[in-house]
């Protein structure tokens, strides 16, 4: 959600903005983060007006209100109030981690490769390819008794998903952490340059 | 219906199932060959006499409209902005190194903050559940025996439960002993599973059960033929001590349902 910061915005909905910070932040459910008609129970039907406010408060944190949709084309079109109110939030970050940041919050380097193999993979293929493929990909680079646990951990951590016709796809948390189109643009442009981590 | 006819009935279904597995599995709906399934169709269509013919051209075409419906999705997503030549986008993944694998991941990546929290709810739940919890004395308390109200049961009662036999065993032991120095004749052996075998199973059982009694009193003894895997029961004309054998061992004879159904077979050709 990149939107101008509205101090008017801010100022009205200050009480409505800790209620939505209590609800994106602390898990409930099984997944965290609200549905659109969760935070529309709680807050009102000005809801998105809320979760805007909040991004801009956020923004000097490196944070970010982030919406996800079921259907991944909802992404590129205007939607409807009701296509707001199925769509799930999180608080996610606004940057980007450093590389030591992330190998102390538990996955190996090689881990994250693989998982960015997988999804780039899986991107190319329009989101589900057959799990056979994906870990012959993996075998590539990674030695063979670990192919099988990486792709069940990231199964398990929710970025892959995997159907009874043994297809792997993206789940939610692919959806909401990664971006895709910068992740498939710096693949691509892998070579033709290098830029430094930011 | 004739031989051609039946064969463009099997296609037209061969290409319903190729549509249907495309279509279910989410996989490159271009793999179907529209060409082909529409060749199939239009070879099948002039040929249909019968309504269930008629039913099966129109869920061909169905299931082909699906599959064109799905390339036509798969054209328009290839012509989006997020859209990148799978192929080349493979070749980059084979080409990169690990850790710049990882760096590029790093960029794209935004994780996700959330706490995990015990909601008011939870707490009283759990509260509720600890307070009805037994003790781990109470609940590892292992139970001695049970005092139990006893009775006497009469002899028919043993016969029903099959705890005692009415015939007498050593009876039944003779008689068996007779039977197989009967059956035995001349020869002087009979192969086990013509010994024991009978109309049932369970009287198979127990003339097998018997016969090991037999052998152990010494009223007959077993000889294994290890080359052809026959197994024999020779009667003695008396007792014999089980002192004076030279020489003991136990035989393992497997008497299952599969090997009496088999013999019983066997018997019957």
């Amino acid at each position: 959600m990149e939107r101008t910061k509205s101090p008017v915005a801010t100022r009205t909905y200050s009480r409505k903005i800790k209620e939505a910070v209590h609800l994106l932040f602390f898990k409930r459910h099984q997944l965290p983060g609200a549905r659109g008609y969760e935070l529309k129970a709680e807050l009102g039907p000005e809801f998105p007006e809320v979760l805007e406010a909040l991004d801009s408060f956020l923004k000097d944190l490196d944070l970010k209100v982030t919406r996800v949709f079921d259907e991944p084309e909802l992404e590129y079109v205007e939607p409807t109030r009701e296509q707001l109110g199925d769509a799930r939030y999180y608080i996610t970050l606004r940057g980007t981690m450093e590389p030591k940041t992330a190998k102390t919050s538990g996955w190996r380097i090689d881990d994250i490769a693989g998982l960015a193999v997988s999804v780039a993979y899986l991107i190319s293929k329009q989101g589900r390819t057959p799990r056979t493929d994906v870990e012959k990909l993996l075998s590539e680079k990674l030695p063979g008794w670990r192919v099988d646990l990486n792709v069940d951990r990231y199964v398990r951590e929710g970025y892959l998903g995997e159907d009874d016709k043994g297809n792997l796809f993206l789940d939610w948390r692919s959806r909401a952490e990664i971006d895709q189109k910068q992740l498939v643009a710096l693949i691509l442009g892998f070579g033709q340059q290098s830029q430094p981590m930011p | 219906m004739s031989r051609q006819q039946e064969k463009l009935r099997e296609q037209v279904l061969s290409v319903i199932e190729l549509c249907q597995k495309a279509k279910d599995s989410g996989l490159d709906p271009f793999a179907v060959d529209a060409d082909y399934v529409l060749s199939v169709i239009q070879e099948f269509y002039p040929k249909v006499r019968s309504l269930k013919d008629f039913c099966l051209d129109a869920e061909a075409l169905k299931e082909l409209s699906a599959i064109i419906e799905k390339q036509g999705n798969w054209i328009e997503k290839q012509s989006s902005s997020l859209y990148k030549d799978p192929f080349l986008l493979e070749r980059r993944l084979k080409d990169s190194q690990t850790d710049r694998l990882a760096e590029m991941f790093l960029r794209s990546w935004h994780p996700i903050a959330a706490l995990e929290q015990i909601s008011i709810g939870s707490l009283r739940g759990s509260m509720d559940y600890w307070k009805d919890l037994l003790p781990l004395d109470v609940r590892w308390s292992k139970k001695g025996p049970e005092a139990v109200q006893t009775g006497r049961a009469t002899l028919e009662d043993a016969f029903k439960l099959g705890l005692l036999s009415q015939q007498d065993f050593a009876t039944e032991l003779d008689s068996l002993w007779t039977d197989l120095k009967n059956r035995a004749g001349d020869s002087d052996r009979l192969l086990y599973w013509n010994f024991v075998g009978a109309e049932t199973y369970e009287e198979t059982v127990w003339r097998a059960f018997v016969t090991g009694f037999l052998v152990s009193y010494g009223y007959a003894y077993l000889e294994v033929d290890r080359l052809q895997e026959e197994t024999y029961v020779i009667p003695y004309k008396e007792q014999m001590k089980i002192e004076g054998i030279a020489s003991t061992m136990s035989v393992p004879i497997l008497v299952d349902y599969e090997e009496w159904k088999k013999w019983s077979e066997q018997k019957a050709q």
